[in-house]
């Protein structure tokens, strides 16, 4: 384990000794600041759109009619509420705490990306925009938006870095069959963070007729926080459905982290409940130390990329590094800036599990209950099943099972030196 | 007086308009790039830009990403491109050296520390593409202090009430960028670029240069005649490209079109 559940035990004992008093829920602040994170950093071009994009959103957010089609399409269109599933076995095999899977990959197109673009896809209608663009990484945040531009009759194009493509080819026509342009980026590392600059050149061109469906909480200002807004149905409904099953909090809950918006989604709701852990987890590659991650919270400082000021791989130049990790979704260099703030008031802890962690979990759900996980939501398994064992019996820990596996099997494949052809 | 209103008082006295040219530090090589520099002013530059290289440079066109590229399979770093502007300054101390590029290599070395270092080598100011006045007040600080230049940018979709507010801010001179897009991208709308400069200029504060679709002498001309001074980046960028292996050559064709743009500039003012 790259951080010992034991010393993270010991700091969440410490936060809660410190205490933080003032309401956790009101950021950003208007210029869309999370403390000194957030911002936005976009060229002049940009800037007129963003705030008319806030504007839009502050007023949509509290519009019956634009909320009522939200929720509707949750219910009707991405088969919400998920789950939140007892993962027995698992739970016996670890012997401690009960593992509760918030079952994300159980929504249309496998994750809990399309809350997110249902959300944005709705202001790009209301906003009156006919295009929207999309960038993506593993192709999960690519598909769901060209989902949603099929069902709102929305021009779809998707950047994908081509190094992910590759990687994750059944994303690749899933998109395509779905009406949507990919266009591969080949500059920069050609993953996630490549795909962001592309679309935002796109989108600096096209700003009057183009919306920007951002697929994180991260990237300029108001886009962590609208994103947040949209994914926390997960942990309004987490919080309930707990509730409502066992009459108390969860003591923790875990999420994967790259950009964040998973996390972000599941965390917010509960920001307000101090005594219940809150713990993001990065992936650490082939290891913290070897420097092949992508660890900002963990092992990166602070700086701006992509419309933010956040944590960042870079070098001591300021230059960007590049990252690695197993999971497509989660090997970008920066995070969502509220994570930063999050870590920084210790309101929320972050952790790095490797590669060989994640696919062990990954490996296990299978074996153990049946699930097929993402890889990106492995990292998370990965984490609660080791603190899980830490704990009683009669503790609760909630894992956002933020996607389903279906699109790694090609890797996975691989990994065993099976062909699939 | 700073070096860059020097420069606008000067032109103006000559009845010239500023040609502001843009070369990415290192590109393609760290050793041509001051010599470049040097060339750039004898046929007839007013004004330097000189690119950061960056990792991701999220603003350019693909022209001024492989620059950007080329620059950093030399590992320029900002604090390579300001020794190059001090190395330049052993020869010309009168021409404005602007840096031109992202913020991020600026936070990491830290406002203060690099406001200290830039002004000592001689740097004039900085366009800072992502960097718009709302998140420049403490950089803005630190480099007023040590006499350096926050120039900052209007797009086609600056409202009047924000331009306003940018000119406040801007010192030195204002960089109206032209095209909505990327650098290298579309052409220039002239008729546009004119009535957008001339309602700036009942509230200007500053001189107005106009950047993005200038390639050559015609659109350098047209540009001058309804503003104070054109930019040219991508063209002739897109000469280190094409000349990476011959650095003779390279500043030959720089040359020549940095002259003919003068040319046709002068021609019209």
């Amino acid at each position: 384990m790259t951080s010992t559940v034991e010393n993270d035990r010991q700091a969440a004992s410490e936060v809660r000794a410190a205490g933080i008093n003032e309401a956790l829920t009101v950021m950003p602040d208007e210029k869309g600041h999370f403390g000194p994170y957030g911002g936005q950093f976009v060229s002049e071009i940009l800037m007129t759109a963003l705030a008319e994009l806030d504007q839009a959103y502050r007023h949509l957010k509290n519009d019956k009619n634009f909320l009522a089609e939200f929720h509707h399409d949750l219910e009707h269109y991405v088969g919400r509420p998920s789950p939140l599933y007892f993962a027995e076995r698992l739970t016996k095999q670890m012997g401690g705490a009960r593992i509760m899977l918030k079952r994300e990959d159980l929504n249309h197109t496998g994750a809990h990306k399309i809350n997110n673009c249902i959300g944005q896809a709705l202001l790009a209608k209301y906003m009156g925009k006919p295009r929207v663009i999309a960038e993506t990484g593993a192709g999960q945040h690519g598909v769901a938006s060209a989902t949603v531009a099929a069902r709102f009759g929305l021009k779809c194009r998707v950047y994908m870095g081509s190094d992910d493509i590759a990687r994750q080819s059944p994303n690749v026509y899933r998109m395509k069959l779905l009406g949507a342009e990919v266009v591969p980026v080949t500059s920069g590392s050609r993953t996630l963070k490549d795909a962001l600059s592309e679309a935002m050149r796109d989108w600096v061109t096209n700003v009057d007729d183009t919306y920007y469906i951002i697929g994180t909480v991260a990237g300029p200002h108001p886009y962590p926080m609208l994103v947040r807004d949209f994914q926390s149905v997960i942990g309004i409904e987490a919080r309930a459905q707990c509730l409502k099953q066992f009459g108390t909090m969860p003591d923790a809950v875990v999420a994967c982290v790259g950009g964040g918006s998973n996390a972000m989604g599941i965390f917010y709701p509960f920001l307000e409940d101090r005594d219940v852990r809150l713990i993001g987890v990065e992936p650490a590659g082939h290891g913290l130390e070897t420097g092949q991650h992508a660890a900002p919270l963990s092992k990166g400082k602070i700086g701006i990329l992509q419309g933010n000021r956040t944590y960042l791989m870079q070098d001591s130049d300021g230059q960007v590094l590049d990252t690695y990790s197993i999971s497509a979704g989660l090997d970008y260099p920066g995070v969502g800036p509220e994570h930063a703030w999050l870590k920084d008031i210790k309101r929320a802890e972050y952790v790095a599990v490797d590669d060989k962690q994640a696919l062990h979990a990954f490996r296990q759900l299978n074996r153990l209950e049946g699930i097929l996980p993402a890889l990106e939501s492995a990292h998370g398994l990965a984490y609660a099943m080791d603190l899980a064992a830490t704990m009683s019996k009669d503790e609760i820990i909630i894992v956002n099972l933020s996607g389903r596996g279906d699109k790694d099997i090609p890797t996975m494949a691989k990994l065993d030196g099976i062909s699939l052809d | 007086m700073s070096r860059i209103a020097d420069c606008f008082q000067r032109l103006a006295d000559n009845h010239q308009k500023a040609l502001v040219v843009y070369v990415v530090a290192g590109d393609p090589t760290p050793a041509v790039t001051v010599p470049l520099m040097h060339d750039m002013v004898a046929s007839g530059a007013s004004i330097i830009e000189l690119g950061v290289p960056f990792t991701d440079p999220e603003a350019e066109g693909p022209v001024i990403q492989l620059a950007h590229e080329r620059a950093m399979r030399h590992r320029v770093s900002l604090r390579d491109t300001i020794a190059m502007v001090a190395s330049f300054r052993e020869q010309d101390t009168v021409t404005p050296v602007v840096l031109m590029g992202y913020i991020n290599p600026i936070e990491a070395m830290g406002y203060e520390a690099f406001a200290a270092l830039a002004a000592s080598a001689g740097v004039d100011g900085t366009i800072l593409v992502n960097v718009p006045p709302e998140e420049g007040q403490v950089l803005d600080q630190a480099m007023l202090s040590e006499g350096l230049d926050p120039v900052y940018l209007l797009a086609p979709t600056t409202p009047e009430a924000r331009a306003r507010m940018i000119f406040e801010r801007t010192r030195g001179f204002i960089y109206y960028v032209s095209v909505k897009g990327i650098t290298g991208a579309g052409n220039l709308d002239i008729d546009e670029v004119t009535r957008r400069v001339a309602a700036f200029k009942a509230y200007a504060t500053t001189p107005i240069v106009v950047g993005f679709g200038i390639k050559d002498g015609e659109s350098a001309a047209q540009v001058a005649r309804v503003s104070d001074g054109a930019v040219v980046g991508t063209a002739l960028v897109s000469l280190m490209a094409a000349n990476e292996q011959e650095p003779v050559r390279l500043r030959e064709a720089v040359s020549e079109l940095v002259a003919n743009m003068r040319a046709a500039m002068d021609a019209v003012s």
